[in-house]
């Protein structure tokens, strides 16, 4: 759309800046003071430098924290794309079919996080939920509390269980929209199954499978409360994600200088992540 | 399907109403999952059920008293009760907790949608100095991990005396939250063409009237859409909401949390408690289930 040049839409934007700026960038300030300087309580505080930002760049428990996180992204994307789109390419185009299949799969989107904490939680309790009872039926000694490879399962399943649908959403948002004449050419050019799916159905979901990679990424990146509740972060350390040692190390430890730092890192880390995704919207918005 | 291959063939000889009714047919034909496989239905059939079982354990141990989920595995409730929702909607603690969530949960999304308003009209039809970079720096918000948030909000709200007020955490909330409005909305008010404002104007139109009588009927889908996300992402929101809460405005998530850390015995009422907690988006869902993607995509699908 061609848009016209009007410095006066900034009073239209005003009461956003305002609100965004007082809950994102005070804090954000306090974040970046506390990041460059030392206390030993009562208020008192001392100029640090880049004590606090080299010690958590060099210090290993920030190194596994971020290596757990960047694994348990990939290994969750590398899940939950590949099976949205194979949901979403076998999912009813018409009919009854259409609406009972958006609501249900659409339910786990809208639970609150904690809750889906809860629900896996006990899910997968040997004594009292159906996914224990039945691994433990089957003998296989599950224990999500004291094995770190059974928490990593729990983990992992459970955000493909909360997550996948938002990819066959976006997918098949995107299959929708490809008009019935692309199948019959192809059909006329005799295409197989396979190369339907390569030169027509894949282009045309290249754009929502973008969005969805990028959201599922940046979202496992700061994910905190789902695996907080179900396995605060152990046994030991090995659930502990980006988000929970920072809460940990905050919170916790009352930490603030390490804490801020860290924070620091992190939103940096954000903040290019973000910066793929907004040129990626942008330069489709410019096709459009 | 009953019309054969061959007979689907695009041939010139046949009648343009006949040749249509083929293509629509042989349209529908490879829609449905090519030509060989009848059980396409099997796999959403399968997800949806992994979907449910764990909601379904939930509901079923809401509708058990303790001993009956301590004790004998089942699969249903063999006599069941409403207790634990009995419990819930007697006892103030825990359902303070619905009507806290509520009440900040609403200030939140009034808040969002109101303020996004305008912003998003702005971005949608305007340039003007630094919109790009402001429309991104909206998005980091979006973007930025709560937890980094929680410290400086707790000192930011404790120097403001707001801690455990509903207002405190509707405007932390407005941190991720109006930055989704406004990205929503501007994704609909993009498709609204600029013609309208146009005709309006010439037509003797102020901003104000025009905005009110004609724009916002025009994108009202688009702010149902948003107000739903606003509510949905304040109400599933855990860590922000319990850092600045400590009992006057404490929500029903971080009074779970609290039940299963300290106790983890009452195991029926937490069930029944996580199952009130699903209602609100299960009952709005069917409304906004052609928009569920568009929402979670920031208005861009």
């Amino acid at each position: 759309m061609e848009k016209t040049w009007n410095n006066k839409a900034w009073f239209m934007v005003l009461p956003v800046l305002l609100l965004v700026a007082f809950s994102a960038v005070i804090p954000l300030m306090t974040v970046v003071n506390y990041s460059v300087q030392d206390t030993f309580g009562n208020n008192q505080f001392f100029w640090a430098g880049t004590e606090w930002f080299e010690e958590i760049l060099h210090s290993e428990r920030f190194h596994a924290a971020l290596g757990r996180n960047l694994v348990f992204s990939f290994i969750i994307l590398a899940i939950e794309v590949p099976l949205g789109i194979v949901i979403a390419l076998n999912m009813p185009r018409k009919g009854w079919g259409v609406p009972v299949c958006l609501v249900l799969m659409a339910l786990p989107l809208l639970i609150p996080w904690n809750v889906v904490g809860t629900i896996w939680q006990v899910f997968g309790r040997v004594d009292i939920g159906l996914l224990g009872y039945t691994l433990a039926k089957l003998g296989i000694n599950y224990n999500y509390v004291q094995n770190p490879m059974h928490a990593w399962f729990t983990v992992i399943i459970m955000d493909i269980w909360h997550w996948t649908s938002l990819v066959v959403l976006l997918c098949y948002a995107g299959l929708v929209s490809i008009p019935d004449a692309f199948y019959q050419a192809a059909k006329i050019d005799g295409a197989s199954r396979w190369a339907v799916f390569r030169y027509i159905q894949l282009p045309k979901m290249n754009r929502v499978l973008l969005i969805a990679v990028l959201l599922r990424f940046m979202d496992s990146f700061m994910i905190y409360t789902e695996p907080f509740v179900v396995t605060g972060g152990g046994p030991g350390n090995s659930t502990t994600f980006l988000s929970i040692d920072l809460v940990k190390v905050a919170v916790g430890q009352f930490d603030l200088g390490p804490a801020a730092a860290m924070s620091i890192i992190y939103f940096l880390i954000i903040l290019l992540l973000s910066w793929v995704f907004y040129t990626i919207m942008t330069n489709y918005d410019a096709e459009r | 399907m009953s019309v054969r291959q061959e007979t689907l063939a695009r041939t010139s000889e046949r009648p343009e109403a006949e040749q249509r009714q083929i293509d629509k047919a042989l349209a529908r034909k490879m829609r449905k999952r090519g030509d060989e496989s009848k059980f396409w239905w099997l796999i959403p059939t399968l997800y949806i059920i992994f979907l449910m079982l764990p909601i379904y354990w939930l509901i079923n141990m809401s509708f058990k008293t303790n001993q009956e989920i301590l004790g004998a595995f089942s699969l249903w409730p063999k006599s069941p009760t409403l207790h634990n929702y009995a419990v819930i909607f007697t006892d103030p603690s825990w359902y303070k907790g619905y009507i806290n969530s509520i009440i900040y949960v609403v200030m939140n999304t009034v808040i969002s949608v109101l303020v996004a308003l305008p912003a998003a009209y702005a971005f949608s039809r305007y340039r003007f100095l630094g919109d790009k970079h402001l429309f991104f720096w909206l998005l980091t918000n979006r973007m930025a991990p709560p937890a980094v948030f929680a410290l400086p909000f707790f000192q930011l709200y404790s120097a403001f005396g707001l801690i455990d007020t509903h207002i405190a955490v509707a405007l932390a909330h407005c941190l991720f939250n109006v930055p989704l409005a406004v990205w929503i909305l501007e994704g609909f008010m993009s498709g609204v063409p600029k013609e309208i404002d146009e005709t309006a104007y010439i037509d003797g139109y102020s901003f104000p009237r025009f905005f009110v009588k004609i724009f916002v009927p025009l994108i009202a889908s688009g702010i149902g859409v948003a107000a739903f996300f606003c509510f949905m992402f304040s109400w599933v929101e855990l860590l922000i909401a319990r850092t600045l809460t400590t009992t006057a405005a404490k929500p029903i998530a971080a009074i779970m949390t609290r039940t299963v850390s300290a106790s983890g015995l009452d195991w029926g009422v937490l069930a029944a408690a996580g199952v009130l907690t699903i209602i609100p988006g299960a009952i709005v869902i069917y409304f906004v289930r052609n928009y569920i993607a568009k929402g979670f995509a920031l208005g861009r699908v």
